[in-house]
């Protein structure tokens, strides 16, 4: 093993941590308890930097592509542009319409949060380095990004607005249909790890490259191929951004959010954004593994900025699908074709011809 | 057991992204289904006409400037169009080629706009900043001529305000040449992609029938298959010099609309390419007749029109002798057209609601005055 990649891997922090309340004296039940919890407020403030500096990238992004410079005036390339407009945010008025209906508005956007961070759980950011490893890891995952639907349609309905009311239908009826072919992309690998915990399904990519499960041929780029564009509608991004679409339904079900309630819904949407591309990189394109050169977490980060990435280009070249549109690709075209390529890859796996 | 169901009635505007301005669409949906669609109007009268009638010809022109400013150049040409056929005057021939000039640009400029538009209401971001990356190159020429960028007052009763600049034909020729190689990536950009394709195609069809029944006219008009121009069927200033085609398409769906716009383009750099080789070769420079500040035309009634990028732009101006007009009606493309808006909207989506009204390419201070 490289030293210097060894000497830059953070899994021992994690331990160090652990020794370290340990040292203080705690009992089991307070001592993990306080560790995770120590953990998850560690989880956050990445994931919230993270969305930050996605919000600032796309921008970039779009900028680029569109031939300006996007944000220029808060320090280089205004990177710390998104820490502005999260304060900016933050003193805004809470603006609060009288017919809402008060609970179900309120926790909305909580709920979208909370769900959008709770997938990092079980997300393996490199060697070791994964809160809870559980053995239902990948499952974990599918039902906790499938909150965002609660979340979307309460604020949809707690708004009291025609537009955010059909923004929240929208968006209920294209997560729940892309949900389908999302779970049945992921078996498709699921089935050769016999494994549902996230940290086995990265360790048997291990080894050469070519076992990453993207290059297991035929099923594996057809099944990352299905993912991506079920995760772009999971994650409402356009050609499928359709629940706030600003030209037909203003923003959606947002419509009504102001001031960090909006916010909590617009880094969600980021966050969202780096779980479809973690989730990615950890089924297809063998997670944490890479050369010796660097340590684990940065292949990891590198990899998912670069799907990421991917997405943003999607976002910025195409137009958006119309709602029956939608449907009809998921269910005509995903669908089958997820189905499909099961059963190819479970004859496969039958057979034994695979790596 | 059956579920009760309701229609539901959505007020899309006066303040909505999409509506292009303050226009109301009051909605009757089922669903995602658009039951009916009722245009109401009227949110941006500003008394055009009537401000019209208390001011004397020459200051009628920048009033004409707002009725539809995207296009300005063109209100300013038909008014002093009509303003020439009461009183008879005969414009220089320098003059002449300037407007169609500076008409021609100015179509190119409000199709890029339209471009961009309708490519971001159904959901593309990108277009729209690259057509207004091409709108800019012919709103600096416009402003390196007339100081303006917006509003022109430029074409003025006899002729124009003043010559253009000795650099203005090289970086007209420049930008003629830009935007025609840009054309190939407008058309890259949305043409053959499949979610463009599937948003445009068989949406919204407007048959030639209807669309002569409703009155009309301009790209949408022939996207429906009719073949009616003014610069070639009333012609007016020199067009009947210049050898161009009009471009129309068969199927009038959203799709035809917004490649009817791309057609014209290229029509009309061919038309600004042949007046730029026009203007070389003239001896005279003179660019305005003798027009009286005080200029009253004798008393009649005069109808001008021309054919604008909304379709066919009109004024009716009566004299009574005096120095100020008796009445000014005029005449713009897009209320026509809105109001044909419900009869391409049955039953559609609201999403194809939308992609509808972007190729209409109503602007609102037209239909409103």
């Amino acid at each position: 093993m490289n030293g210097f990649s060894d000497f830059l891997e953070l899994h021992p922090l994690f331990s160090w941590l652990f020794d370290l309340l340990k040292s203080t004296g705690l009992q089991d039940p307070w001592l993990h308890l306080v560790h995770y919890g120590a953990l998850s407020v560690m989880m956050f403030g990445l994931l919230a930097l993270i969305a930050l500096f996605l919000v600032w990238w796309e921008r970039k992004i779009a900028g680029h592509i569109q031939q300006r410079f996007g944000p220029m005036r808060h320090g280089w390339h205004g990177w710390y542009q998104t820490v502005m407009d999260a304060i900016k945010l933050l003193q805004k008025e809470d603006v609060k319409i009288a017919l809402r209906d008060k609970p179900v508005f309120f926790w909305a956007p909580i709920v979208c949060f909370v769900a959008a961070f709770c997938v990092y759980v079980v997300m393996p950011f490199g060697e070791n380095l994964i809160v809870a490893d559980l053995n239902i890891g990948i499952l974990y995952v599918l039902a906790i990004t499938t909150w965002t639907v609660i979340s979307l349609l309460m604020a949809g309905w707690g708004s009291n607005n025609k537009y955010a009311l059909l923004g929240g239908m929208r968006s209920a009826a294209q997560i729940v249909s892309y949900e389908v072919p999302m779970a049945l992309s992921i078996l498709t690998p699921i089935l050769f790890v016999s494994s549902l915990s996230m940290n086995d399904i990265v360790l048997s990519q291990s080894g050469p490259i070519y076992n990453w499960f993207i290059f297991r041929l035929p099923f594996g780029p057809i099944a990352f191929l299905t993912f991506i564009v079920a995760g772009t509608a999971e994650a409402n991004r356009t050609p499928f951004d359709i629940p706030e679409a600003e030209q037909e339904l203003v923003s959606g079900y947002n419509v009504e959010y102001s001031g960090m309630k909006f916010a909590m819904f617009f880094l969600a949407e980021f966050v969202n954004m780096f779980t479809i591309a973690a989730v990615a990189v950890t089924i297809f394109f063998g997670g944490w593994n890479g050369f010796e050169f660097l340590p684990s977490w940065l292949w990891f980060l590198g990899k998912t900025l670069l799907i990421v990435l991917l997405l943003m280009l999607f976002r910025w070249t195409y137009p958006r699908l119309r709602v029956d549109q939608l449907m009809v690709f998921a269910w005509k075209f995903l669908v089958p074709l997820t189905f499909a390529n099961l059963i190819i890859a479970g004859l496969f796996k039958h057979l034994g011809w695979y790596w | 057991m059956t579920l009760r169901t309701e229609e539901f009635v959505v007020n899309m505007g006066p303040h909505h992204p999409s509506t292009h301005g303050v226009c109301r669409l009051l909605l009757t949906l089922d669903g995602e289904r658009v039951k009916k669609v009722e245009p109401i109007i009227g949110y941006l009268h500003r008394a055009i006409e009537k401000i019209c009638e208390n001011r004397t010809y020459p200051q009628c022109i920048p009033i004409l400037d707002r009725f539809e400013y995207v296009t300005a150049m063109s209100c300013n040409y038909v008014f002093s169009l009509a303003a020439e056929r009461l009183a008879q005057i005969e414009v220089p021939e320098r003059a002449e080629y300037l407007r169609v000039i500076m008409l021609e640009l100015n179509r190119i400029a409000s199709h890029l706009l339209f471009y961009g538009v309708t490519a971001m209401d159904i959901g593309a971001y990108t277009p729209f900043l690259y057509g207004l990356r091409e709108r800019e190159l012919i709103i600096d020429l416009f402003e390196m001529t007339c100081g303006q960028r917006l509003t022109y007052n430029y074409i003025r009763i006899g002729g124009v305000s003043q010559d253009i600049p000795p650099e203005f034909a090289p970086k007209c020729r420049e930008a003629v040449r830009i935007i025609g190689e840009k054309m190939s990536d407008y058309e890259g950009l949305l043409n053959e992609n499949p979610i463009w394709l599937a948003r445009t195609k068989g949406i919204g069809i407007l048959k030639p029938e209807d669309a002569i029944a409703w009155g009309v006219s301009g790209p949408v008009l022939r996207a429906s298959g009719v073949k009616h121009d003014l610069r070639r069927d009333d012609p007016y200033s020199i067009y009947d010099r210049f050898d161009f085609d009009i471009p129309v398409q068969p199927n009038g769906d959203t799709f035809d609309r917004y490649i009817q716009r791309l057609d014209e383009i290229r029509e009309s750099l061919k038309i600004i390419t042949q007046a730029l080789d026009g203007l070389e070769g003239l001896e005279d420079n003179t660019i305005k007749a003798k027009v009286s500040p005080n200029f009253k035309p004798p008393a009649g009634e005069v109808y001008a029109r021309i054919e604008n990028s909304r379709g066919e732009l009109g004024v009716y101006v009566i004299s009574d002798g005096s120095k100020k007009p008796l009445r000014v009606k005029a005449r713009g493309g897009s209320y026509n057209q809105l109001q044909a808006l419900p009869l391409m909207c049955h039953d559609v989506m609201v999403a194809d609601l939308v992609a509808i009204f972007a190729t209409l390419d109503v602007i609102m201070p037209e239909v409103d005055r």
